[in-house]
């Protein structure tokens, strides 16, 4: 198995305050790793490290190194911008811009200077999406007028539109209802025969239902600076994971 | 020309195959112990040793499956919260790969027999027990099939033939019975036949259990079927 991303003692600080201590995870490529533990364990840092989203918080910082594609991320020399193109990102808040359903996909593809048809290229990302048979025959209709489910398909082909190598997604179904929520789940399944796909959740069954690979993060013992306690095949980690910690908090004991 | 429809799609995909892959697990394991139960009967007619060591070999690789097959449901039980019939198909398959992995062992015991009983001829020739053999494997199939399948009409009616083996098995004890009185010579092989003739008894019940199970998954009904002439 090849990996994606690899970190090597990744800490996360927000001024003085360490969020995230000591992680060293290999993303492997072409699998969903879900993250999962309780809140405030620091997921959503660590995902955040991964395309140097952290950056525009005000007063983070990163020690350690994240290795993509040969390169350290964290590299000052490295355009953050770039970066996002290549690891994309969907957030838990369905966020398309108040722009027609075909702008919203053909805006990334055309900002990075894409030179080939860009009206296939739209529905490329759309099919990939599965959303394309819902919105072939309104492309010019504004974004919001969609369901949020659909919305949320409409970022994921939005960010499939720049071909992403790897595609973080923070929560992608908290704000979504049961069906949708299945919907995007099985979506993620078709997409990782071809994407990495990193996923943050709260929600274990989620995690347990769609990821091949699960990293279990809990806070340190002080209460601060999370860290990730173990990884493993996601079967085993639900049906015997090796720390006692997952397995109180996989089971409800703890959460 | 409107948009006639979305073409529907397939969710729970996974979940979908997980199962999909069981079934056809299970479909394996069940073929394995029909043709163990066939070649321990045959080789023992036969009285061919090297065949007997070979199945006795080969009743690890059900019993390895069958482990493999709980494994993958437990796995499937853990990441994908199924419910309803889902649910009720994946602890039947638990139960129903126990009872495979039993009847495997009675093939199993069949082929020790011929080890045991050795260089000494039979005392009669086989004939009432591979008809058991041959009505309980078909019997096993089509539980199996049915079983697979989610088909409840079948599962009822295959239980009926257990009838036929009871009767055969009936015959077969009064044979040897009438044997070892006539000859006490022939207690020792007789008592061995008679082994062969329960084991075989006891797959076709074993089968009926499956049938069981069957129902249950399709119509979440629990039942017994027992035939009704057993304490008559």
């Amino acid at each position: 198995m090849a990996a994606a991303l690899t970190t090597h003692d990744l800490n996360l600080y927000y001024g003085d305050f360490r969020a995230v201590r000591d992680v060293n995870l290999v993303v492997q490529r072409q699998h969903i790793t879900a993250i999962i533990g309780p809140s405030g364990c620091g997921k959503s840092t660590l995902l955040r490290s991964f395309n140097r989203m952290n950056d525009v918080i005000h007063g983070s910082r990163a020690a350690g190194r994240i290795m993509f594609a040969g390169q350290n991320i964290l590299d000052p020399e490295v355009d953050p911008v770039a970066l996002r193109r290549r690891i994309g990102m969907v957030f838990q808040k369905p966020n398309p811009f108040p722009k027609s359903i075909y702008e919203n996909v053909a805006w990334g593809a055309r900002v990075n200077s894409f030179r080939g048809d860009l009206g296939t290229r739209v529905e490329t990302s759309l099919r990939q999406a599965a959303l394309w048979d819902e919105v072939k025959d309104k492309l010019d209709r504004d974004a919001l007028t969609l369901s949020l489910g659909q919305q949320q398909r409409l970022c994921i082909a939005r960010a499939l539109a720049v071909e992403p190598e790897v595609i973080l997604m923070d929560e992608p179904c908290s704000a979504l209802d049961p069906i949708a929520t299945l919907k995007i789940e099985d979506l993620m399944r078709s997409l990782a025969a071809t994407y990495t796909i990193v996923i943050v959740t709260h929600n274990m069954q989620q995690a347990a239902r769609v990821s091949d690979i699960t990293a279990m993060m809990m806070l340190g013992d002080d209460r601060t600076a999370g860290t990730i306690i173990e990884v493993g095949d996601t079967k085993t980690i639900f049906t015997r994971p090796k720390d006692k910690r997952t397995e109180d908090y996989v089971t409800g004991r703890f959460g | 020309m409107a948009n006639a429809g979305r073409i529907p799609e397939k969710q729970r995909v996974r979940l979908v195959r997980d199962i999909a892959r069981l079934n056809e697990d299970v479909l394996s394991l069940g073929s394995l112990v029909e043709q163990a139960t066939l070649q321990s009967v045959e080789s023992l007619k036969l009285r061919d040793f090297e065949a007997s060591r070979r199945i006795i070999h080969e009743d690890r690789e059900i019993n390895r499956r069958r482990f493999a097959i709980e494994e993958a449901v437990l796995a499937v039980i853990a990441t994908q919260q199924p419910v309803a019939h889902d649910l009720r198909r994946l602890t039947a398959i638990l139960d129903v790969v126990t009872e495979l992995e039993r009847m495997g062992d009675y093939a199993k015991g069949i082929a020790e027999i011929n080890l045991r009983i050795g260089e000494k001829p039979l005392i009669k020739p086989l004939i009432d027990v591979p008809r058991m053999a041959n009505k309980a494997v078909d019997m096993l199939h089509r539980a199996v099939g049915a079983f697979v399948a989610g088909d409840a009409v079948e599962a009822r009616s295959v239980p009926q033939a257990d009838e036929e083996v009871d009767q055969l098995y009936n015959q077969v004890y009064n044979e040897l019975v009438m044997h070892m009185i006539s000859d006490p010579r022939t207690i020792d092989g007789a008592t061995y036949l008679l082994w062969v003739a329960h084991n075989l008894e006891r797959l076709a019940d074993r089968v009926t259990n499956i049938c069981e199970r069957t129902i249950f998954l399709v119509t979440g009904e629990q039942l017994e079927m027992d035939s009704e002439e057993d304490f008559a």
